[in-house]
């Protein structure tokens, strides 16, 4: 089984972000590997320890796990990071051409990395913290003409019938589903606890081929990525005026029915 | 004039608010065209600002990932010529604004909580401390709103009825539902729809009683923070924050959350928030028009008696 998954380094979502020039300004803050993806990363190790004779991923498993990222040079730290919990290897598209990208250009190359590569699965995370669009899985199923199993609890794999069957929760409730080999997946945050890379896993991810490939490596030429392509565009950013400072009251006793109070005050009861 | 498609939702056979809401950004456009796959919503729409209902047969897209939707909208957009299509943001709204994009080569816009008669949006960046003006430059606008964005406004009339029966390509059926299990629902309202919201967080430890109590006084939506609903405490699907859903009521209570970025993502931008909390020092207090320093299990069951009194 060979599985991808689709990584994103980000900046920090602990840390305060701004706007450079109608777009997201990546420079000044410090960038991380894209929390939500430790949790693909995670569930497509767990799917080759539960489909492998060793009961470990990696060399021997009989099973792949290849990374892909989009993103400028040092998205390789993200990319370590993922390599250092086990994945195999990775595919690092990087292209000066490629900044500025929207989420249609992010697709096309990434399902372009995907197509070249005879994977049966493609793992994301629900989304990146810094876009937060969630639409990219849905995006690389329809320009692959793959199933889409997305916002998946649980995953579990037939490896003999070729199938995948997920527990898709959304604002709906949950669907159960299912699809035959290539399938894209994205996994919710409560689908597993990310383990945390181990000394080995670090010492073993510094040998891991990352193979870095250009735009015409993957077949797109410039035109049809980067800001002058992307498909939307910001007219202006506003920074929004911080709230006024509120009213604090310390609980003597009576916290409650001053609440009550200022809640009929204000009409909200 | 031109041609605006919107996306129908519904929960439990009963149309969605937020379907009047998209018709209230759509008619400042243009012609409102209700896009609906099951025809027995059809006579709700007309309590909203709706020129025509597109009810569309030969499929049941419950069974489907949501690619036959999507598919549909496409063959729609180029038999209409739409100017827009506006979509709820939720999960699956955007999932198939997404794939549509695609199918159209158009622009896409998500999270916008307006959108003009320009068909320019307005979107709330960054945890609610940015305001972002956006329009698609290429194909038609698709855009996804998110919901309590704004007041609907009322039908005035019938709206006119066609039917409509898509091609769906046997790619479109590769992900298939095979059983569903609904949302379990209290009495209390949804939690995206709701005019006041009570969350929950760590400082619960795992007892939402009282915070439920509180939100049955005020007839209002419960939330909880991912640290609750992570710890099993509360279901995901009222999990308030980044990963969550993200909320903009008239009143948001958080109830022992600390108020991590990734939660003031989610609730930033309602109109007042109040806060109680035992640290005096939780990030949630910068953010909060009242705060309450003490001990939920002490403040809301007092303050829930209160209101009772003061309502009675």
């Amino acid at each position: 089984m060979k599985i991808a998954v689709c990584v994103k380094q980000v900046p920090d979502s602990w840390a305060e972000k701004k706007m450079a020039g109608g777009v997201l300004d990546r420079a000044s803050v410090d960038a991380v590997l894209n929390d939500l993806d430790e949790y693909a990363v995670e569930e497509a190790l767990r799917i080759v320890e539960a489909n492998s004779p060793t009961k470990e991923a990696g060399e021997g498993s009989g099973h792949t796990i290849t990374l892909i990222s989009m993103g400028p040079d040092r998205a390789t730290e993200a990319i370590r990071k993922a390599l250092s919990m086990g994945a195999d290897e990775a595919i690092h598209i990087c292209d000066a051409g490629l900044g500025g990208s929207d989420a249609l250009a992010t697709s096309l190359v990434l399902s372009k990395a995907i197509s070249d590569g005879g994977f049966d699965l493609v793992i994301c995370g629900t989304e990146s913290t810094d876009a937060r669009m969630s639409v990219i899985p849905a995006m690389l199923a329809e320009r692959l003409g793959w199933a889409q199993l997305t916002f998946a609890g649980s995953v579990s794999v037939d490896l003999g019938a070729t199938k995948v069957s997920i527990a898709r929760l959304t604002e709906l409730g949950i669907e159960n589903m299912e699809a035959n080999f290539p399938v894209v997946i994205s996994v919710i945050e409560k689908i597993n606890e990310p383990r945390y890379p181990s000394f080995k896993g670090i010492m073993a991810a510094k040998k891991k081929t990352i193979t870095v490939k250009s735009l015409a490596d993957v077949g797109i030429s410039a035109d049809q990525v980067g800001s002058k392509a992307a498909w939307s565009n910001v007219r202006d950013a506003v920074l929004r005026p911080a709230r006024s400072v509120g009213i604090k009251v310390e609980d003597g006793g009576d916290g409650g029915t001053k609440l009550a109070d200022f809640l009929a005050e204000k009409r909200l009861i | 004039m031109s041609e605006v498609l919107i996306l129908v939702d519904a929960v439990d056979g009963r149309i969605a608010k937020s379907t009047g809401e998209l018709a209230t950004f759509a008619k400042a456009i243009g012609k409102v065209s209700a896009v609906v796959f099951d025809a027995n919503l059809v006579s709700q729409l007309s309590a909203y600002a709706i020129d025509n209902v597109i009810i569309c047969n030969g499929i049941d897209v419950t069974k489907f990932s949501p690619a036959p939707v999507a598919q549909t909208l496409a063959q729609l957009v180029a038999s209409k010529s739409a100017a827009a299509v506006l979509i709820t943001s939720s999960s699956r709204g955007k999932e198939i604004a997404g794939r549509l994009a695609i199918a159209t080569n158009s622009g896409i816009i998500t999270d916008a909580s307006t959108i003009d008669s320009d068909l320019v949006t307005t979107q709330l960046v960054f945890g609610g401390s940015t305001t972002v003006h956006a329009a698609v430059t290429h194909g038609i606008t698709i855009a996804t709103l998110r919901s309590n964005s704004i007041e609907p406004i009322a039908g005035s009339g019938t709206p006119t009825i066609e039917e409509f029966t898509p091609t769906i390509s046997d790619a479109a059926k590769l992900g298939q539902v095979i059983s569903t299990e609904p949302v379990v629902k209290g009495g209390r309202p949804e939690l995206t729809e709701a005019s006041i919201v009570v969350s929950g967080g760590r400082g619960t430890n795992g007892d939402f009683k009282p915070v439920e109590a509180f939100a049955d006084v005020l007839g209002a939506a419960v939330g909880a923070s991912r640290a609750a609903t992570d710890a099993g405490w509360y279901p995901h699907t009222h999990q308030v924050g980044q990963t969550g859903k993200s909320v903009s009521p008239q009143l948001y209570v958080a109830c022992g959350i600390s108020g991590a970025i990734q939660h003031r993502a989610g609730m930033q931008t309602s109109k007042m928030i109040v806060a109680i909390n035992k640290d005096s020092e939780a990030p949630i207090f910068e953010l909060a028009d009242y705060g309450v320093i003490g001990d939920l299990f002490n403040v809301l069951p007092q303050a829930t008696t209160a209101i009772a009194a003061k309502k009675a």
